[in-house]
């Protein structure tokens, strides 16, 4: 069923995102509760405020939920392989610097299967964006521990908990290099939004983590409803811009930091290409 | 900028001229992560490309190279990757990527001794069947055997030309003799080298469906920012690129994905032969071990024997029309192949009985004397 013919759905006025989404592909596949699509909404609006045109702009996503992001943005875009998105993307920004490369993936597709690929990218400091919808969990799959997922977290692969410590994403990403590293939830989506386009218009590396709610395959197995979920992002979450990312574990007994971590300038890898290889002797 | 075409007479590598092949075909993004025997492609590509315009990154491994150079070429520009055994297994899954939505590009796979890590210094020809088959699923693409530097050089621009016809990844299938033996490379003036580009859309950008394909089958490609909002997916997708979850889809996709290939045949299979007219005795061959089959043939021949010698340029897609027309008027078939046996069953398939088959393999790290193929005709035919 498309959505126009949807009962009980108002079609009279267009969305305000609408000229940036592939609108005959919707109904898209996320869950109702999913945080996946306030976070790709954040980053459509982000994109809008930049008043860039829209053909500057590609998505690369890799596999997931999240990774289906892709799929629905009305911009060039990329649906890649499991981990794959980043260095997909630094295909395109070393061959085509002039374009804004946005990266929109999961938890377990940017920091498990595609973790060398992120630390490298910082490394360089590819001029890109990622955004990393971190939901704690494999959801496509159907609910297996991350390299996210908190300890004794209950999964379909950690049935008597998970005996594994997760990453400091934050942390991972200032310490590999990346010029920009923040951290959002779902509910501070003004917040999100404003720090996705601050990432858009920086140069280098800018990494976002968005903490979203996937009820059906973590909220489910550890006792959290969606709102439960929401609740926890308002009440144990400490806004610390400038924090240290040493300190920007999730562990929501404690509090969980949010703001930006890191704001910093240093050259591009596209940059420094041009610059150190680019010698144009005769 | 420099010059793209190396215009004169060199004593190069295969390795080396691998890459100026690349350079002169007008490729100009190279996704690299080092390996022996295919480094010396990487080294020389690092140094050329920023002086002609193009860029050149070392990647964090061969899985990230292939990704790099997918993405790069929906930039519009050509590109390439070279690697060796275990970086060719790493590849396989953007491999997949790259045929299934009909990315461009060419992988050289400098070949090695295998299984894992085997003889890394030393050749082999065992990784054939991988380039047929290596990515999962069930595809078509198009695998090229280069038996000399010389061919190195043309053989990569065909390469490159094939893949911006058919839009399909390209193998070179070189191995560690060709790659790092020198020779003499005739590099022709720029004007003589013909070039293929990718068929580019025309016409209304927002009726564009990024996969409904020209007469030859093949859809024409737009690249990124041009204002086609194109969606580029691994799902199995329809005409308009969009992800669509049924086997009615995947029969429609798989039309297309083998259709573009299998229907240009005529057009894509580049063979070669020698003292062939009156030959009984075939020996079928590719790549550095046609060197092998042609002081073979000669040798046999001054022996009293009818031996001739069937190069395939392109081992993939295999002729199959033409080795069962070859079987249908010889005695026997030998394949001569640096593995146990992978291109000698493609020719038994095809000979289909009607002729009878042999292998002259070689378990990998040394290119086969010709008296090993020459023993085998005596032994088994009468002159
Ligand atoms: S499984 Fe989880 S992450 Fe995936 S769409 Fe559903 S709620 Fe969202």
């Amino acid at each position: 069923m498309s959505a126009n013919t949807q009962p009980g759905i108002d079609h009279q006025g267009a969305h305000p995102l609408d000229d940036l989404i592939r609108t005959d592909r919707i109904p898209h596949i996320w869950c109702p509760g999913c945080g996946t699509g306030t976070a790709f909404s954040s980053c459509l609006t982000a994109i809008k405020a930049t008043g860039i045109p829209y053909n500057q702009f590609t998505m690369v996503s890799g596999i997931g939920c999240s990774g289906r992001a892709a799929g629905y943005i009305k911009i060039d875009s990329f649906h890649t392989t499991h981990g794959r998105a980043i260095p997909f993307a630094s295909g395109i920004k070393m061959a085509r610097p002039d374009l804004n490369v946005i990266v929109f993936s999961g938890d377990g597709d940017l920091f498990a299967i595609g973790g060398n690929h992120f630390i490298h990218a910082a490394r360089r400091n590819m001029d890109m964006t990622v955004i990393c919808v971190n939901n704690l969990i494999y959801g496509m799959t159907g609910g297996q521990v991350a390299a996210t997922t908190p300890s004794k977290a209950k999964t379909t692969t950690t049935p008597f908990g998970n005996p594994d410590a997760p990453f400091n994403l934050p942390l991972m990403a200032y310490a590999a290099g990346a010029s920009y590293v923040a951290r959002w939830t779902i509910l501070h989506v003004r917040d999100l939004t404003n720090a996705i386009n601050e990432a858009l218009l920086k140069k280098g590396f800018s990494f976002i983590e968005v903490l979203a709610p996937c009820p059906v395959n973590y909220g489910r197995r550890n006792k959290q409803k969606s709102l439960d979920t929401l609740r926890l992002y308002r009440e144990k979450t400490i806004i610390r811009n400038g924090a240290d990312p040493a300190r920007a574990d999730i562990d929501f007994g404690r509090g969980v930091i949010l703001g930006t971590f890191i704001d910093r300038d240093r050259d591009t890898c596209d940059e420094l290409y041009d610059a150190t290889c680019r010698r144009n002797e005769d | 900028m420099k010059p793209a075409v190396r215009t004169g007479n060199h004593y190069i590598t295969g390795d080396v001229a691998c890459a100026e092949g690349a350079i002169a075909a007008g490729c100009r993004f190279f996704g690299a992560y080092p390996i022996t025997p295919a480094t010396e492609v990487a080294e020389h590509m690092a140094e050329r490309l920023p002086d002609v315009g193009g860029t050149f990154i070392q990647m964090e491994d061969e899985i990230a190279a292939m990704a790099s150079i997918l993405g790069a070429a929906w930039t519009g520009v050509k590109t390439m990757t070279a690697t060796s055994g275990p970086g060719f297994s790493l590849m396989m899954e953007n491999l997949g990527l790259g045929v299934c939505t009909e990315t461009p590009c060419v992988i050289v796979n400098v070949q090695r001794t295998g299984p894992s890590t085997g003889l890394p210094t030393q050749t082999g020809q065992g990784d054939m069947m991988q380039a047929r088959w290596g990515s999962h699923g069930d595809y078509e693409l198009i695998a090229i055997a280069p038996s000399s530097p010389q061919d190195c050089f043309y053989h990569t621009i065909l390469a490159f030309n094939l893949s911006e016809k058919y839009r399909v990844p390209v193998l070179v299938m070189a191995d560690e003799i060709v790659g790092h033996m020198s020779e003499k490379v005739v590099i022709p003036d720029a004007r003589e080298i013909t070039l293929v580009s990718r068929p580019r859309p025309k016409g209304r950008k927002d009726r564009f469906r990024l996969y409904q394909p020209g007469p030859d089958g093949v859809a024409p490609m737009p690249a990124i920012g041009e204002g086609y909002n194109v969606h580029v997916t691994g799902l199995t997708h329809d005409e308009r690129g969009y992800p669509v979850m049924t086997p009615e889809a995947q029969e429609e996709m798989m039309t297309r994905l083998k259709g573009k290939i299998r229907n240009n045949l005529d057009d894509i299979i580049r063979t070669e032969e020698y003292r062939m007219e009156d030959a009984d005795i075939v020996i079928v061959s590719y790549g550095i071990s046609v060197r092998t089959g042609l002081t073979a043939v000669d040798e046999a021949r001054r022996l009293g024997y009818k031996v001739g010698l069937f190069r395939l340029i392109t081992v993939w897609p295999f002729p199959e029309e033409r080795i069962h027309a070859i079987a249908a008027r010889v005695k026997g078939l030998i394949t001569v192949e640096i593995n146990l046996g992978q291109v000698h069953y493609e020719v038994e398939r095809c000979a289909h009985g009607q002729a009878a088959t042999y292998l002259v393999g070689d378990a990998g790290g040394k290119i086969i004397h010709p008296d090993k193929v020459v023993s085998l005709i005596q032994e088994v035919f009468q002159p």
